[in-house]
């Protein structure tokens, strides 16, 4: 189902936690709702959800006006942060609950079929009569899926799904969660403030900061054109480097970089570690290394400008660094944005 | 022995069985044994006399019906504290102590001058042809009052910590308000609801002080069976007042083993195994 947002606004108590907001997410879609915390993505969530009421706006799905229609009636799938089972039910009672208690009669064999159904399908068999303590935290994150999608719901919501879980399991979980999303084809919508999280599993990014969107595109789009300095910051690790604009080129020293939309004057040119490199000759921006990190994938460098600026580069493990050494920063690629 | 890293056990056990066994085991103790010392012809005669039986009977129907009637109020009281800001509220969670606090011959001799012949209650009930004070219904009062906290301080916590993203799991599923509090709510209250329903009916069951005053106390009527161990004491007939002293004890044991037995049924979910 198609679910648009036209202008919608929600403010507690004196904190403006939405500002107008408008967004459309088409069928079968799954979008990113990506911001820090207070960013107001999860009021938008529970706002679609019907969980909260916006105080101006509407909230369409399809060409029904939802934004009145209470929770219980509007046909949503939650799954809460913390999933909130119900922790006197059996996985299977918890699976079976939206089913028993809804307005289409259905018989306990239908049900029972449907709850084995749904076990299945996210690989929780014979799992059926423990309760929730009983199981591991990425068990009990898809008894929550299962929970929500008992009911056929028109639109998958999910508050920070992944937020309580492991790395290792968070990122089995998310691939998983992909596959059922394209099995499915159910519009899904998930919060989150992991920008890995956001890029890895979304058709389709909405960045926001202070109740508005900042951004939003194809994992693809924002993350090579970021549109601001909040959102290339927010997206990852990056550097700032003081440069000043001529003519469509950003200068530091003897670097230029390409700078087709800024205009003349002082600018910031933001580059992840990535793409910058270390030389032991110039030309480049002088500096003195103040740490070695090494990783797997290779070597961060930590290093200190003539100007006391810290700069961090990602370099290859071959690459010979050591502390105190000195030697030049070039840049390989930035995005460059007046001050 | 392992050596252990909190320090002071065996003090700490050592003082709080020796207090645990003169406070309160001890005078269990010679209770029983003071009962034993009638034979069993003896003690059966005293323990089943009609009047006796009938202070059971009056007793525990009381204590019943006033428990009943606090674990509908204290959950109504709970949920109140506990799910809604109000003015007063401080002031209304404060009050529920009121009955703890006060001696309950306070509440004893205040509640009869309130439902007697001319008190404010009893005046406007007397036209009904409803009686409170030398009647039963006297005895539920007094008992609903001084037991009114025990449902609310236990059901209250519970309350309080419940996640209230469970009950919007429950609305987005479809659930109706009515749904939710049955199959929800409800079942996670059980476990504190058993234990304050437990403490209730006990404090209901050995309340003596609040109730003499309103009750009566007519044999085969009015009269409570702590009462009638006090008058066999008055007559200095020591074995008598242990015998249906120890009645109540059992009854006490018995309540305890049940409740806690419901409990552990009520909270099996949280077994890990």
């Amino acid at each position: 189902m198609k679910i648009k947002l036209e202008d919608v606004s929600k403010t507690f108590q004196t904190f403006r936690a939405v500002r107008g907001v408008s967004l459309e997410i088409e069928s079968g879609e799954m979008v990113a709702l990506l911001g820090p915390s207070g960013s107001g993505k999860t009021t938008i969530l529970r706002m679609i959800a019907g969980l909260e009421y916006p105080d101006g706006g509407h909230i369409l799905f399809g060409d029904t006006d939802a934004t009145r229609i209470p929770v219980r009636e509007r046909g949503v799938g939650f799954v809460f942060q913390n999933y909130a089972l119900f922790p006197h039910m059996t996985v299977a009672e918890n699976i079976g609950f939206g089913m028993k208690v809804s307005k289409t009669k259905r018989s306990k064999a239908e049900i029972a079929s449907r709850v084995n159904e749904l076990l299945g399908l996210m690989r929780l068999d014979g799992l059926g009569n423990r309760f929730p303590s009983q199981i591991s935290g990425g068990q009990r994150q898809r008894v929550a899926l299962a929970r929500a999608l008992a009911v056929d719901p028109t639109v998958l919501l999910l508050d920070e799904p992944f937020g309580a879980l492991d790395a290792n399991v968070r990122r089995d979980l998310r691939r998983w969660l992909r596959e059922i999303h394209e099995e499915l084809g159910i519009t899904s919508l998930f919060v989150t403030h992991d920008q890995e999280e956001a890029l890895d599993l979304a058709d389709r990014v909405v960045i926001l900061n202070e109740g508005n969107i900042v951004q939003q595109g194809t994992p693809e789009e924002v993350s090579r054109a970021p549109n601001s300095r909040f959102v290339t910051t927010f997206l990852g690790d990056t550097n700032r480097i003081p440069a000043s604009v001529h003519d469509g080129s950003a200068v530091v020293g003897e670097i230029r970089l390409p700078a087709p939309n800024a205009t003349n004057g002082a600018a910031e040119i933001l580059a992840r570690p990535r793409d910058l490199d270390w030389q032991s000759q110039g030309p480049g921006i002088a500096a003195r290394v103040l740490r070695v990190i090494d990783r797997p994938d290779g070597r961060r460098l930590v290093v200190s400008t003539d100007a006391e600026a810290h700069l961090e580069l990602d370099v290859a493990p071959e690459v010979v660094a050591s502390v105190g050494a000195t030697g030049f920063v070039t840049i390989r690629r930035g995005q460059v944005f007046n001050i | 022995m392992a050596r252990r890293v909190l320090p002071g056990l065996p003090l700490a056990l050592g003082f709080t069985l020796l207090y645990l066994a003169l406070i309160v085991l001890l005078p269990l103790g010679a209770l029983v044994f003071k009962a034993a010392s009638l034979g069993p012809e003896d003690y059966w005669r005293i323990i089943s006399s009609p009047r006796a039986v009938a202070s059971y009977r009056v007793t525990v129907f009381c204590a019943a019906v006033a428990t009943a009637f606090n674990l509908v109020f204290g959950l109504a009281l709970a949920w109140v504290l506990t799910r809604y800001r109000f003015p007063g509220r401080r002031l209304l969670d404060a009050l529920v102590d009121l009955p703890f606090a006060l001696p309950t011959a306070v509440a004893g001799i205040s509640l009869t001058a309130l439902f007697g012949q001319n008190g404010w209650f009893g005046g406007a009930l007397a036209p009904f042809g409803i009686k409170v004070a030398y009647t039963q219904l006297g005895i539920m009062i007094a008992m609903a009052f001084t037991s009114l906290p025990f449902i609310v301080r236990t059901v209250q916590p519970v309350l309080e910590d419940l996640d209230p993203s469970i009950e919007e799991a429950a609305q987005s599923l479809g659930g109706s308000d009515w749904t939710i509090m049955r199959k929800v709510i409800l079942p996670l209250l059980t476990p504190a609801l058993l234990a304050g329903i437990s403490l209730s009916f006990a404090r209901c069951l050995g309340e003596f002080g609040a109730i003499i005053f309103i009750a009566g106390n007519q044999p085969m009527r009015t009269e409570i069976t702590a009462l009638l161990a006090f008058i066999r004491l008055e007559e200095y007939d020591l074995p008598a007042a242990a015998a249906i002293a120890s009645v109540m004890l059992i009854a006490a044991f018995v309540m305890l083993a049940v409740t806690n037995a419901m409990q552990a049924r009520a909270l099996r979910y949280t077994r890990r195994d």
